[in-house]
């Protein structure tokens, strides 16, 4: 797993107190880890200050998965 | 009950009577307190009264970068933001037909655009740490309306709305956002009214006399205390009974 892998599982592990188990790539926010809007949100912000990026509203709204966090952040570290 | 300590709260408008008050009434419950206004004097005058727990921060709210430093710079200085209370204002009474876009804006910008911009700052700090507090000061005319203030009660109607949506928004987060409405108040926007104005108005009030400042501040202490957990998207009426909502 990739640094940048890593620390997207671990503020989701947090931020949405579930199983790490559970908190795979294809992991849906909403539907698979119980995640409410909310939550998206605070996760976006997580992201941002974790990770020093903006993200803008339109890119926040296709990170559904961890998957899609992971390779959105991965390319922000990339550019 | 009610003990603010260790608590931290931004007032704004707090030069003036009623966010004067509502800045000693936090303090005086062991809030520290950032008090920004308009009138540089008056908040060092209170600043000096208050002594310890105190920051000054000026800020025109008129202004949209002045408004967007405004909770960053209060977290600085007390190194988090636990309570904001929106409560400077501004009127520019006219009637209705001959209004002027100016006036208009002005009292939209200050006394409802201001608080959106202070409120989406703010929540973001009290989302992490899953506790907060946000109380407007609204007025009675935002729910009885008044002649000659459209636009003054179309913005304190406008805060009410607009706290009851972020009070469901953050519910779950500890986060309680309510309102605050003053009646008549002894401050020096009522001072300016004769005897025989106030005499007038005086009929409209059961409790016969106009409330005071301090009397505004014990209800804010009230709604930033943990006591009043489970009360959020409310308006609070302080108006001796002249509207009984």
């Amino acid at each position: 797993m990739s640094d940048i892998a890593a620390r997207v599982k671990k503020i989701v592990i947090e931020h949405l107190g579930v199983e790490p188990e559970k908190v795979i790539e294809s992991a849906n926010f909403i539907d698979d880890l119980g995640a409410d809007s909310l939550d998206t949100v605070e996760l976006v912000m997580a992201f941002e200050e974790e990770f020093s990026v903006e993200i803008p509203d339109d890119a926040a709204e296709t990170i559904r998965t961890v998957g899609d966090a992971v390779s959105f952040l991965e390319k922000k570290a990339a550019a | 009950m009610f003990d603010l300590s260790g608590k931290t709260a931004l007032v704004t408008g707090a030069s003036g009577g009623i966010g004067g008050a509502v800045a000693r009434a936090l303090h005086a419950q062991g809030a520290t307190v950032a008090i920004s206004g308009t009138r540089r004097e008056a908040l060092d005058g209170l600043a000096g009264e208050l002594g310890e727990r105190v920051h000054v921060l000026t800020a025109n709210l008129s202004d949209k970068d002045s408004v967007e430093a405004l909770v960053p710079a209060a977290e600085k200085a007390m190194g988090q933001l636990d309570v904001l209370v929106n409560n400077a204002g501004v009127t520019r009474d006219n009637l209705f037909m001959r209004m002027k876009d100016d006036e208009w804006d002005a009292v939209i910008r200050v006394n409802l655009e201001a608080s959106f911009r202070l409120m989406r700052a703010a929540v973001k700090g009290m989302m992490r740490k899953r506790w907060g507090r946000i109380v407007s000061v609204t007025s009675v005319v935002g729910t009885t309306g008044n002649a000659g203030q459209g636009n003054y009660a179309a913005s304190k109607a406008g805060l009410v709305g607009m706290s009851k949506s972020l009070a469901a928004e953050v519910a779950s987060r500890n986060i309680t956002v309510n309102c605050v409405a003053p009646g008549f108040i002894e401050t020096a926007m009522t001072d300016v009214l004769n005897e025989k104005q106030k005499e007038s108005i005086l009929t409209t009030v059961p409790m016969g006399r106009l409330g005071t400042a301090a009397e505004i501040g014990t209800a804010v202490v009230y709604l930033a205390s943990q006591e009043a957990s489970y009360v959020t998207g409310q308006t609070l009426h302080v108006n001796g009974g002249m509207a009984m909502i």
